[in-house]
Formats: C-alpha cells, sequence, structure tokens
C-alpha cells in the first residue's frame, strides 16, 4: 500500500510541474496581457504602460518569469494577484467558502436524491415512477440551467417574492437562516441537473448489478428483497459512483460558473472567468494548481476508497 | 440627453474678479457659491443603507495604482481630490479650500507656479489630521519611478513641490500645461502616514485597507461579492447621508436589471440599464429612469499609415457610406446621439457647427469615382495598386459591436469596398495589437479627454503614436501640422474661452481630415429607486459616484 501511494505521489509530482509549464507558458504566450485593460483608460500611454509592465517584471524572458514563479511556488509563496494584491492563496480562499457552501449542498442533494430516485427506478424498472423520472431527467438535463435560474427568480423572487432574487446573504444580516434563504434558489437548480445526472448512473450501475448471477443467488437462497436490495445491491452499485465522485470533486471546487452568475453568486467559477478575463495570471495559474491538484487527489482518493470497499480490487 | 449643454468649465478672469469681490475681504469665493459650507457635522444623523450594482469588480484600493472605471466608483466615496468638475463642468472645491485659477492667484500668469490653499480641520478616517504634506506625498508618489503609477502626463512637468504650511503647498511647472487642473480633478489624495516604514510603495498593506479623507469609510471586502463603506461622521462637506454604502459586484446585465425590478438593487451602476431593456424600464413602478450621456464616443478609427486610408476622398466615401443613423436606432434603440466630433456635446467646447453627416450610397461612389478608384474584375475598387479592402476589428462577443460591423460590412459592399470582420477577445484587442496599431481599422468607444479638460494630445498629436515610437495612444498614426499646433498653443492657455477657439478649429480640421469616421456618443440608461435622491448624470466624470456624499433615501 504504502509502494503504491509513493508511487502514485511520484507520477503525480511530475503531471503537477508539466502542468504548471504547459499553463504558464499558454496563458503567457497568448497575445494580450494585464496591462491591455488600462489601454482605454483616459490620458493612458504607451509610455506608462511600458513602464508598468517593467516594474511588474512583465517584460522579462518568459523562461525567466516561469522560473521565478516555480521557485516562490515550491516555497508556498503562490504569488500575488495583480488586480487586487492579494496574495493568490488569500484569493483563492476568499472564494472557497462561498462554492464549498453552493456545491456542497447542491452536491449532496443531487448525490443522495439522485442515488435514491436511480435504485427506486432500476429496482421498478418499467413502473411509472421510473417512466416518470426518467422523462422528468431528461427534460432537466435539457433545460440550460442559465434559463432555468432566471425563470426560477421570476417565479419565486419576482412574482411570489419567496426568496431573494441572488447573493449569498444580505448585508447587514448574514444569519444561518438568511444563508438559508439565499441557499435555496441556487442549489435547487444547480441540484436539479445533477440529480438528472446521477440518477441515471445510479439507475444503469444498479441495472447491471441486479441482473448479476450473486444477486439471483442471494434471493435463491431465500434473502428477503428488501435485504438482497440493501445488503447486496445497493452496496455494488455504489461502487462505480465512487469513482464518479472522485472525479467530481475538482468539479465541486471548481464551482459553477453559470448558477454564479445567475445568482451572483461569488465563487470559484466566476474568480476563474475573471482572473481569465483580467489576465490575473498568478490567481489564474494558482486556480490551475488547485484543481490539478484535486484531480489527482480525488482519483487517488476515490481509487483507495473502492479498494477499500471491494474486496476484488487490490491497489498493488 | 442631460442638457447642461454648453456650460463654461471654470470662472474666467473677470467672472473670478466679480465673485472675489461679492465674497469680499474673506476671499472665499467658489465654497460658498456652490452652497458648499465648510461648518463640518452639520448634518443630520446619516440613515439607511443603499445598494449600488456594477457589472465590474473593483479590485484596486490605491487610487494613485493603474485602475479602471468601476474603481474609481469606490475612490468617489473613500477618497477626495483638492477639487472636481460638477455636471455643468464648473470645477467645485473639495480638499482644496478654493479652486486655484489664474485670477485668485493660484496660477500664476505664465501658469509656471501652482499655489493651493486647503481647508482647515480635514481628518483622515483614522483621525490623523490631513495636512498639506499629504498632497505633497501623493503628488510625489505618481511621480516616483519605482511606483506603478496611473498616469505621468502632466506629471512631468511638476517640480519643487513645497510645503508653504499645514495647509498651503506650491509647485513649479516646467512648461505652462493648462490640462493639469483636469488631471488634478481626478488626482486623489491618500494618506501620507499610511506609507511610513513601507518598503515597497507597490504592495502597501494600504491597498487592500484604504484609508482616506472621503464621505464613507472602508467597513470590509467580500471579494467577488461586494465592498461595504459606512458614513464617516467627520465629513468636511455636506453629507453624506446613508449609514451604509453597498459597492455589489454583479456580472450579468440581464442579472442586473432582475435584481434592480425585484428591489435588491437600489442603483443600477457602471454598464447600467441595457438599452433593449429600456422601453420596460421606463414602465416599471417605484424607478426612475434616465439616458444621460457620457464622454465617450464610439468610431471607425483607421489606420492611418495603411495605403488604403491616406487618401481623403476614401475616407470621405466611408463616412458618407457609414449609415449610423440606422445603426443607432435599430441597434442601440436609439439611445446613444449622432456625433461628429470626439468631444462631448455637453462640454464647453463642443463644436456644434461641424458638417452634418448625410447617409448617401451615391455621394460614396461619385468621391470614389472622381478619385480615380474604378471596381476592379471582382467588384473591388483600386487605384495604382492598392484595393480598397481591410479588416475590422473590435472587441470580440460584444454583439452590438459585431452586428454594427456585419451592418457596415454591407453598405461598404455596395460601394465597392470590401471589409473582413477580425475580432478578438478584449485583452489582446487591446493590447499591441490595439496600441501598436496592427490593425487596419477598429470600431472603439474612447474618451480622450482629461475630465473635462478639452487636451487631447495624447491621442491626436503626432508625435504620441506608439506605432512611430511614440509615448502616447495615438493609435490612429493621424499626422496633421495644423492640429498639433492647436494642441500645443491650448494646452498653454488658462482662459476658456480663449481655449474654446482652439479646440473648436481642432475638431473643424479633424472633421475635415477624418482620421476617425464619429459615430455617436455613448448614452447610458440608469436607473435608481425613486426613494433614493442624488445620482446626478456627470459627463466630466468616469462614474456615477461622483457626488456619493450627497446620495440619500427619502
Amino acid at each position: 500500500m504504502l509502494r503504491y501511494l509513493l508511487s502514485r505521489l511520484g507520477q503525480s509530482l511530475i503531471l503537477l510541474l508539466l502542468v504548471s509549464c504547459i499553463g504558464f507558458m499558454v496563458l503567457n504566450l497568448a497575445p494580450g496581457g494585464p496591462l491591455s485593460q488600462f489601454a482605454l483608460s483616459p490620458g493612458m500611454t504607451q509610455e506608462q504602460i511600458d513602464k508598468i509592465a517593467a516594474q511588474m517584471g512583465l517584460d522579462r524572458p518568459l523562461v525567466m518569469q516561469y522560473l521565478d514563479w516555480l521557485w516562490h511556488m515550491v516555497r508556498g509563496d503562490w504569488g500575488t494577484s495583480y488586480r487586487d494584491g492579494q496574495s493568490v492563496l488569500a484569493v483563492i480562499g476568499s472564494h472557497l467558502f462561498a462554492t464549498l457552501l453552493l456545491m456542497g449542498t447542491a452536491t449532496t442533494i443531487s448525490i443522495s436524491l439522485g442515488a435514491a430516485i436511480g435504485i427506486f427506478s432500476a429496482v421498478r424498472r418499467g413502473s411509472i415512477f421510473d417512466h416518470t423520472f426518467t422523462v422528468l431527467a431528461m427534460i432537466a438535463l435539457s433545460i440550460p440551467t442559465f434559463w432555468f435560474g432566471l425563470v426560477a427568480i421570476y417565479i419565486f423572487s419576482l412574482n411570489l417574492g419567496w426568496l431573494p432574487a441572488g447573493n449569498m446573504y444580505t448585508v447587514g444580516d448574514g444569519s444561518v437562516l438568511d444563508y438559508v434563504r439565499h441557499l435555496i434558489l441556487p442549489a435547487s437548480v444547480l441540484a436539479l441537473v445533477d440529480v438528472a445526472i446521477w440518477s441515471r448512473y445510479m439507475r444503469t450501475s444498479t441495472l447491471t448489478v441486479i441482473s448479476q448471477d450473486f444477486v439471483r443467488t442471494a434471493r435463491a437462497k431465500g434473502l428477503t428483497r428488501r435485504r438482497v436490495l440493501l445488503r447486496h445491491v445497493v452496496g455494488n452499485s455504489l461502487v462505480p459512483m465512487v469513482t464518479l465522485a472522485g472525479l467530481q470533486l475538482p468539479m465541486v471546487l471548481g464551482g459553477a460558473l453559470v448558477t454564479e452568475t445567475v445568482f451572483t453568486w461569488p465563487g470559484m467559477g466566476r474568480l476563474f472567468l475573471d482572473s481569465l478575463g483580467y489576465s490575473d495570471y498568478p490567481v489564474v495559474m494558482g486556480l490551475l494548481m488547485t484543481s490539478a491538484l484535486l484531480v489527482l487527489v480525488g482519483n487517488l482518493a476515490a481509487d483507495m476508497i473502492v479498494a477499500l470497499i471491494d474486496p476484488r480490487i487490490r491497489l498493488n | 440627453m442631460t442638457n447642461e449643454k454648453h456650460a463654461k468649465p471654470g470662472p474666467t478672469r473677470r467672472q473670478a474678479l466679480m465673485l472675489l469681490g461679492a465674497a469680499g475681504a474673506v476671499g472665499v469665493m467658489s465654497p460658498a457659491i456652490l452652497g458648499r459650507d465648510q461648518a463640518f457635522a452639520a448634518n443630520a444623523a446619516p440613515s439607511g443603507q443603499l445598494v449600488l450594482a456594477c457589472s465590474q469588480e473593483p479590485t484596486v484600493f490605491n487610487p494613485l495604482m493603474p485602475h479602471i472605471e468601476v474603481d474609481e466608483g469606490v475612490y468617489y466615496a473613500i477618497f477626495d481630490t483638492l477639487f472636481d468638475f460638477d455636471p455643468a463642468g464648473n470645477f467645485f472645491p473639495i480638499l482644496a479650500a478654493e479652486v486655484p485659477t489664474v485670477a485668485n492667484g493660484g496660477i500664476s500668469e505664465d501658469g509656471l507656479t501652482w499655489r493651493i490653499k486647503l481647508k482647515e480641520g480635514v481628518k483622515w478616517h483614522d483621525g490623523t489630521p490631513f495636512t498639506a504634506a499629504d498632497v505633497k506625498f501623493s503628488l510625489e508618489l505618481t511621480m516616483d519611478p519605482d511606483f506603478r503609477s496611473f498616469r505621468s502626463t502632466g506629471y512631468k512637468f511638476m517640480r519643487n513641490i513645497t510645503v508653504v504650511s499645514d495647509t498651503e503647498l506650491t509647485w513649479e511647472m516646467s512648461e505652462a500645461f493648462a490640462p493639469m487642473a483636469g488631471i488634478l480633478a481626478s488626482t486623489y489624495i491618500i494618506p501620507k502616514h499610511a506609507f511610513d516604514g513601507v518598503e515597497d510603495k507597490n504592495t502597501a498593506p494600504f491597498m487592500n485597507a484604504p484609508i482616506g479623507t472621503g464621505a464613507y469609510k472602508w467597513k470590509e471586502r467580500m471579494a467577488g461579492d461586494h465592498i461595504e463603506l459606512v458614513a464617516n461622521p467627520d465629513y468636511h462637506m455636506d453629507g453624506p447621508y446613508l449609514e451604509t454604502l453597498i459597492i455589489k459586484y454583479v456580472p450579468d446585465l440581464n442579472v442586473m436589471y432582475t435584481q434592480f425590478k425585484s428591489g435588491d438593487i437600489d442603483v443600477v451602476g457602471l454598464q447600467y440599464i441595457s438599452p433593449d431593456h429600456l422601453a420596460e424600464a421606463e414602465g416599471l413602478d417605484g424607478k426612475v429612469i434616465k439616458v444621460a450621456g457620457t464622454g465617450t464616443f464610439e468610431s471607425f478609427g483607421l489606420n492611418m499609415m495603411r495605403d488604403q486610408f491616406k487618401d481623403p476622398a476614401v475616407r470621405k466615401a466611408l463616412y458618407a457610406a457609414l449609415d449610423k443613423g440606422s445603426i443607432i436606432d435599430a441597434l442601440y434603440y436609439g439611445v446613444p446621439t449622432p456625433t461628429e466630433t470626439y468631444m462631448p456635446q455637453e462640454s464647453f467646447y463642443y463644436n456644434p457647427d461641424l458638417p452634418k453627416h448625410e447617409f448617401s450610397i451615391e455621394k460614396a461612389k461619385a468621391l470614389l469615382d472622381e478619385a480615380g478608384w474604378v471596381p476592379g474584375a471582382d467588384g473591388i475598387r483600386e487605384k495604382d495598386g492598392v484595393r480598397l479592402a481591410f479588416t475590422n476589428s473590435t472587441t470580440a462577443g460584444n454583439h452590438l459591436r459585431e452586428q454594427t460591423q456585419q451592418f457596415i460590412q454591407q453598405t461598404f459592399l455596395e460601394i465597392g469596398v470590401s471589409m473582413e470582420i477580425k475580432n478578438f477577445p478584449p485583452a489582446v484587442m487591446w493590447g499591441d495589437y490595439w496600441m501598436k496599431s496592427q490593425f487596419d481599422s477598429v470600431i472603439v468607444g474612447l474618451n480622450c479627454l482629461a475630465g473635462a479638460d478639452p487636451d487631447s494630445s495624447d491621442y491626436f498629436m503626432s508625435t504620441m503614436s506608439p506605432a512611430l515610437g511614440g509615448a502616447g495612444q495615438n493609435t490612429f498614426v493621424y499626422q496633421s501640422e495644423k492640429v498639433d499646433e492647436l494642441l500645443a498653443k491650448g494646452a498653454k492657455m488658462f482662459v476658456p474661452e480663449e481655449r474654446r477657439k482652439i479646440y473648436q478649429e481642432q475638431q473643424a480640421v479633424m472633421r475635415e481630415d477624418l482620421p476617425f469616421l464619429p459615430m455617436f456618443q455613448y448614452a447610458v440608461v440608469k436607473g435608481w429607486k425613486d426613494d433614493v435622491e442624488g445620482p446626478a448624470p456627470n459627463v466630466n466624470n468616469r462614474i456615477d459616484t461622483w457626488n456619493v456624499r450627497d446620495w440619500k433615501r427619502v
């Protein structure tokens, strides 16, 4: 196990280095740059832009800039944002809570509800319940989140006035109840699509397990349907879900750009888009590294959990 | 459009003397006249909260560092300038006790010596007294070669800044430069003591905990979401009237409008209500909707280095084939105003007598025929081996501009001109591609002025093209001896009436030369709840909060 872990760790480090190098070069080689946003400011001159570029070290050879960034990075200094001068870790940290709150809630709802619907649909395959949820899932998957979000705001905020039209909390309030009120719409919109996805996965996975020989054997030896389902089917059909959930981890922390935009939720998705738009390279690189790190950690964690819960798999 | 047209930017010498006479021996002029007294703390207690939304996020809080328009929305609340422009283009004093003019002795006759008198008793948000040393520090920091400064225009002439007393300072200019007053009107004063012992002023803690003398104090920022400001009870002017001011970041204009409708937003700020919502917005209950001109003009800019645009007849023909009336009405819902110049129509320096554009395909064709541009085998005109074919670029994703391009492309084709659309994302478009004039033609919105000052040397002086090694932003690479001469002359004159003649002539020359085809002066649709009082369009400032000290809930 330890050997396996060490070898995975070594691979991960090489991967991270590659990602950082390619990411840095692609970002910096793209035309434009962090100073072009000032070009249209009244009174801005080329002389001034050149001076600022030199002060920020943007006129150095790219390789030097990369090595400098890498040297700071390995010592734990992720750099500072070109936009607000805060450390990259602080910038990411300040958006992390919002994202964890929204995506955590939405993912919890969608996985649990999706798994329940999926199992139930598989067990009652061909029933009205199964058909209804298949159709509903298709509808949910075909509605663009942006549109669905705006419709939800139109109905629940503008017409009924039950829930706020966006934002994470009311400035000056910020009580738990206030957060919950603000969370309901975006989390539901986000969960709706995810429930559809998870229920489809779970339904297929359960159907595969149900038709396996050991399930028939279990039924044949006299176990009740309920017991077969809970002890043998559910556990086995969840195995592929763990791998999927591991892959989902970077997405959970990456935020949901569209939902964040519609509901003015200050999460990581918007941070990424804004940082990219303003060519805030240190923050974009920070997000890229975080994301790469999460992919690796998510996969590793999923592999280990699968090995723990599925005796057929041995990591070595 | 607002109706403060052709107002004058500052007291003339004669008026200043009259004002001085009226103010008698006290000699305090503009503050009293503008109704802004110096009796602090005479205000009712601030109350209520106001949410101002912007579609960009303010992130730079040291106002002397490079920033964008939206950042200034925060600066006006937290910081003060020495003086500023009101909507009519008149200066009014803020930290200065009076606006320096030649008449009141603040500026010497030759324009080389400046003397600024400051208000007494002003305090920074942390209680430290504000003094002339802070002004000196702010001006010198702007000029510090190690500091990432937003501006150099004007400051490069400034010498020997001397603190005479806590409330007075002087400096010299190496050459007379009238636009300096306009530049100072957008130079926010920051506290010297916040930088004591700070080695690298580019990374001072001040950047994320700004201290000002303004009407509102910094409370907190939730990155990516909002900034919360609270009333400064010791403010040195009238106001503030709100207990809390929230500047909220709402990145999508549709969402911003929806939140304005739902009541979550009290004032719609920067990027405003999109024109397609204007008709509906005007029917909303409990909201005030106003269309107001801005200092930005939209143009079809030409790269004058390209052979296609060297013949004046081609530029005139292209202008005649530009159906700007239809573009404004069909694409922009009639919100902006057609223009013939870069100067805002509200400006004292605007030239109202420029020839009016007429859309005429026939006239365009005739102009080209006359100049010897004949259609080739493919119908595209050519002359002396030069084909009238070029690219046009603008920000990719700006749908209105992209539709404008398609519209223009069709009418140009009718006169035998081929225009290929080649757009880029903003970071690429406004990088070297724009600054180093790598484009053939562009569609661009520009504000070429320093506040209400009419000087546009950085944009139109021959020596200001980065493509030719210049330091400015003359990206059209416009070369005109006449304009150079007028700009140089205007920058050394301090009497508005005399300067006006210069700048009106400059506009006439440029209207004739057409280095850019002027399309329209931008107007934006502003909106606020009807219980909000105070927001007032001001073409001389980049953003609405120029008078946020006066905003209140009624």
